[in-house]
């Protein structure tokens, strides 16, 4: 039995393929049309998989864009996906915080795997990947650089939570003459306050398992975890727990 | 379902404007009000037409910034558009408007609000207590001899009786209409619920309309004993609690059903901490009205107990699978309470509960998808 999960996110998209084990799995922007990066990931990771559209028995999408895809045979939420492919990976993850484009979200997990709370952020984008993509565009550097810079640098303050407001905070400190590197560890550590007071909401229990695109930058990473005083448990390709979760809701679904 | 009686619900806030227009042309005055904690049997014992002002729509919303601060709750705003504005026929029709200082924001709109019509401001206490009553009664009090001046009547104790008999059996009558969703599956949704509880507020013949409701609850019990449902018995079964809400900023609720859920429950203040207490009828007039009203659990006043109390009794009798707070963007006694409700219903190990925080507009309509379809998915699957 092989089943697909396809999470169309806001800035990626992202496919695997499944049979019990990941057979495989595929990145790729989302850009302007959500519904072509659905039907795209897809036939790459089945590519990679050496497998034909008609071996799948069942295609699962989630993401904000689940909604865009007509090839599908079921749509399920984020959180829920979230939870089941984190608890695939880390079996013992009672807590999974993902950061990702345009929200970032906390979700406590029973003993038994299933979700029982969840929090998201507000409709803004702090303590999003955007909010970090649209203070490297001010700094001029990327994420990767970013995550560098911050590491090991004393954090100067930055107050402002919103996207809009921050970037012309940063540009105050940038007259300032403020370092760079005291800057990308000030943007590092308003996600990480931003993060700490979402889980203030729910029980937040350990393991922690942290996925979504930021956590492919291990200096942010390490940041984030000391600010939690906890480790984190970090997927080899963490931006594909959402459509592995996918991915397995639908195999579940055929047992 | 789609009965006669709900469409005529649906005619009844059309058909309202003429009937408030020939009453005018009669003579009759209209009061106009915004909160549960207005008395409304002072009112109709004076004679006048009470008529609900709290906007639910996000279209005078832009007029009303033009004055009001934008990061205030929609509900200020958009009550203040409307008036403002000129957009809003009840409030033209309203020869005298009825306010209370209940949230900070609120009081200060009213402020703004007595410059356009006369105002009648209640100092409402916030807190519930036998010193908060008798200042609370003092108010009451003011407020009868104030309409009795604007007004030209004279309130007697009698009619004064006969308000709270007449706004009992209106209580009574939604009441009962509100508990039928008790029956699973309810054979009726919580946007045709709403739509009604709504709709019916701008009925100008109270006696009628409570006819009207009573054959409602009739007929929803003979679908029920016919198995007509929208519903079935695995529906989630959700209890929403938190800001006032009405048709126009019904968002919620229209996905929390449109997502496979059913709101049985509004415990809000249209709902049913409006209708569950009644109002004494062998005490003194003023003083059973003033007890009653300032029972009302709502966030404005501290502590707010009653509410936390209300919300996990509602959830047992109408057995709800989940309960969601709703808050408005901007209301911070709703908002700050929500964490202790959240903390009060865990530790009572009650039901799964999820907070969402809005406004009236649709631009976060995808993101509240998420959010609901979530939360269904988490009740359903345990």
């Amino acid at each position: 039995m092989i089943t697909a999960g396809i999470d169309v996110g806001s800035i990626a998209t992202k496919a695997v393929i499944f049979d019990g084990t990941i057979r495989s799995m595929a990145i790729i922007p989302t850009g302007w049309n959500p519904k072509e990066a659905g039907r795209i990931v897809f036939l790459e990771a089945l590519n990679k998989a050496g497998l034909d559209e008609r071996d799948v028995n069942t295609v699962v999408g989630t993401g904000y864009g689940r909604v865009s895809l007509s090839f599908i045979d079921k749509k399920v939420t984020e959180i829920t996906c979230h939870a089941k492919g984190a608890r695939f990976l880390f079996p013992q993850t009672r807590t999974v915080i993902d950061i990702g484009g345009q929200d970032s979200k906390v979700i406590a997990v029973a003993e038994d795997g299933s979700v029982v709370d969840f929090i998201m952020n507000d409709k803004c984008a702090a303590g999003t990947g955007r909010f970090l993509q649209v203070m490297t565009g001010i700094l001029d550097i990327s994420l990767d650089e970013l995550g560098q810079m911050a590491a090991g640098s004393k954090p100067v303050s930055i107050n402002s939570m919103c996207t809009v407001f921050a970037e012309s905070e940063i540009i105050g400190l940038l007259a300032q003459a403020v370092s760079k590197a005291a800057i990308a560890a000030g943007i590092v550590q308003t996600i990480a306050n931003k993060m700490i007071s979402l889980t203030s909401r729910v029980l937040c229990l350990e393991e922690i398992t942290f996925s979504g695109g930021v956590a492919n930058n291990p200096e942010i990473c390490a940041i984030l975890s000391s600010a939690f005083g906890a480790e984190f448990n970090i997927a080899h390709q963490p931006q594909i727990v959402g459509a592995l979760g996918a991915a397995i809701v639908g195999f579940e679904k055929l047992l | 379902m789609e009965s006669n009686l709900l469409i005529e619900f649906e005619d009844l806030r059309a058909k309202s404007i003429n009937a408030l227009l020939a009453a005018k042309e009669e003579g009759r005055k209209v009061v106009g009000k915004y909160c549960i904690y207005s008395p409304m049997e002072i009112v109709v014992a004076a004679g006048a037409i009470p008529i609900p002002l709290c906007s639910t729509k996000q279209d005078p919303i832009a007029v009303a910034e033009k004055v009001l601060p934008r990061n205030l709750c929609p509900l200020i705003k958009s009550s203040y558009g409307y008036a403002a504005s000129g957009a809003c026929p009840y409030f033209k029709l309203s020869d005298l408007l009825i306010a209370e200082t209940t949230c900070d924001g609120k009081k200060k709109m009213y402020e703004l609000l007595a410059e356009i019509k006369p105002l009648h401001l209640l100092q409402l206490p916030q807190k519930q207590d036998e010193e908060a009553l008798q200042y609370w009664y003092g108010e009451i009090i003011k407020l009868k001899d104030r309409l009795e001046v604007e007004l030209s009547v004279t309130i007697t104790d009698r009619g004064l009786r006969e308000a709270i008999q007449l706004m009992n059996e209106e209580r009574r009558s939604l009441k009962d209409l509100q508990d039928i969703a008790k029956l699973k599956p309810s054979p009726i949704s919580g946007i045709d619920l709403l739509m009604v509880l709504y709709n019916r507020g701008f009925s100008i013949d109270k006696r009628e309309a409570v006819v009207m409701v009573d054959r409602l609850t009739l007929e929803l019990k003979e679908l029920y004993s016919q198995g007509v449902s929208p519903f079935n018995t695995k529906t989630p079964r959700i209890l929403l609690t938190g800001v006032p809400i009405g048709i126009g900023s019904h968002k919620v609720v229209q996905i929390i059903e449109e997502s496979g859920g059913n709101v049985v429950c509004f415990e809000s203040c249209g709902g049913y901490k409006a209708v569950y207490d009644q109002v004494d009828e062998e005490k003194e007039p003023l003083l059973a009205i003033a007890e009653n009203y300032l029972r009302t659990p709502c966030s404005c006043m501290s502590p707010n107990s009653a509410r936390f109390e209300l919300v996990e009794q509602l959830a047992d009798e109408f057995k709800v699978d989940g309960i969601v707070d709703l808050t408005w963007q901007g209301c911070h006694t709703y908002n700050i309470e929500s964490y202790s409700l959240k903390k009060y219903l865990q530790q009572k190990r009650s039901r799964p509960f999820l907070q969402i925080e809005t406004d009236y507009s649709e631009s976060d309509v995808e993101q509240l998808k998420v959010r609901i379809e979530a939360f269904l998915e988490m009740i359903s699957s345990t």
